[in-house]
């Protein structure tokens, strides 16, 4: 099925995105990205360890043709901090795109919109293809594209939550007013998870903990490609409407007497 | 002179440009980025990016994140 899909002026395939945190090793990361068929990864900007200036990053296994690489801005709390980071994570020659991540709360890592906004604003007139890490609020989702940005990227709950979809009706608000992709980042613990986002009609799911923590990141991480697949074709096939009562599925006429 | 490097106090007389610091740690192959002082400092500009007394350097990179 040929169903490719842009954020900003890049064009992909696989519409499931797939955070790089929380792996506890690298073999089994480098496997579950392969299995996941994954084209954007995302990563964190931090200070190198100068005592451990070596030790093996995962970055330095990809090969860096096959993938996007998506930076985020996690750790900032304020717009100016967000923007330095992005800008350094440019700076590596590596990527333009960058994941908007403006934290409000410690405890439930929700985005601060005010934040976000700001940061998002600044990015985009910097020429970044921005990807805005937001709550599930439609007004805010608006209000990002309208200073531009190329995706927005409404969380279905907190992040590394697993609880899955919380606010299914304004997500489908976002994904029904959106000009630009719609990502659900953040919160997804299943298969299933990931499947219903896309029927909602979500463009793409970004997801991290719900692999890296599985029993099998392996095998997760190709549920959850299925997952994304099998919620992307449904949403394209049309799924009936819900009866209150039955409807036989095999003919009532005709029947031996 | 003394150097401020990832938060760390570093006195050295041998390192006088980025270049050299990233040598100093053995970082020539990895994918860096540099700030002095704040700023960005452009790959193309680490030879030639002098460094003084006080200045505080930044060398992040890319680690896991979701």
């Amino acid at each position: 099925m040929v169903d490719r899909w842009k954020i900003g002026n890049v064009e992909f395939g696989s519409r499931l995105l797939l955070g790089t945190g929380k792996f506890a090793d690298l073999d089994v990361q480098s496997r579950a990205v392969e299995v996941s068929e994954t084209e954007i990864l995302t990563f964190a900007v931090r200070r190198l360890d100068l005592d451990n200036p070596h030790a093996e990053n995962f970055l330095e296994r990809l090969d860096l043709k096959r993938f996007t690489l998506l930076p985020n801005t996690a750790g900032a709390y304020t717009a100016e901090e967000a923007v330095r980071i992005a800008r350094l994570a440019r700076a590596s020659g590596l990527c333009d795109m960058i994941k908007v991540e403006v934290i409000g709360d410690p405890k439930t890592l929700l985005p601060d919109p005010i934040g976000t906004l700001e940061a998002s604003k600044q990015l985009v007139e910097e020429g970044f293809t921005v990807l805005a890490y937001t709550s599930d609020d439609p007004i805010l989702a608006k209000r990002l594209q309208e200073v531009g940005v190329h995706a927005v990227m409404p969380g279905a709950s907190p992040i590394g939550s697993g609880q899955g979809i919380i606010n299914e009706h304004y997500l489908r608000f976002i994904i029904e007013d959106a000009t630009v992709p719609v990502i659900i980042d953040a919160g997804i613990g299943s298969p299933a998870d990931a499947a219903r986002a896309m029927e909602l009609g979500a463009d793409g799911v970004l997801l991290n903990t719900a692999v890296a923590l599985a029993e099998d990141p392996v095998k997760m991480a190709e549920a959850m490609k299925w997952g994304v697949i099998a919620g992307r074709l449904g949403y394209l096939a049309g799924r009936i409407p819900k009866k209150r009562y039955a409807s036989a599925s095999s003919p009532t006429e005709g029947m031996i007497e | 002179m003394l150097l401020r490097v990832n938060g760390k106090e570093l006195h050295t007389n041998e390192i006088h440009t980025v270049q050299e610091l990233l040598a100093h740690y053995q970082l020539q192959q990895k994918i860096v980025v540099v700030e002095k002082n704040g700023d960005i400092v452009d790959r193309t500009l680490f030879a030639s990016t002098p460094l003084a007394d006080g200045d505080r350097i930044e060398i992040v990179h890319f680690v896991g994140g979701g």
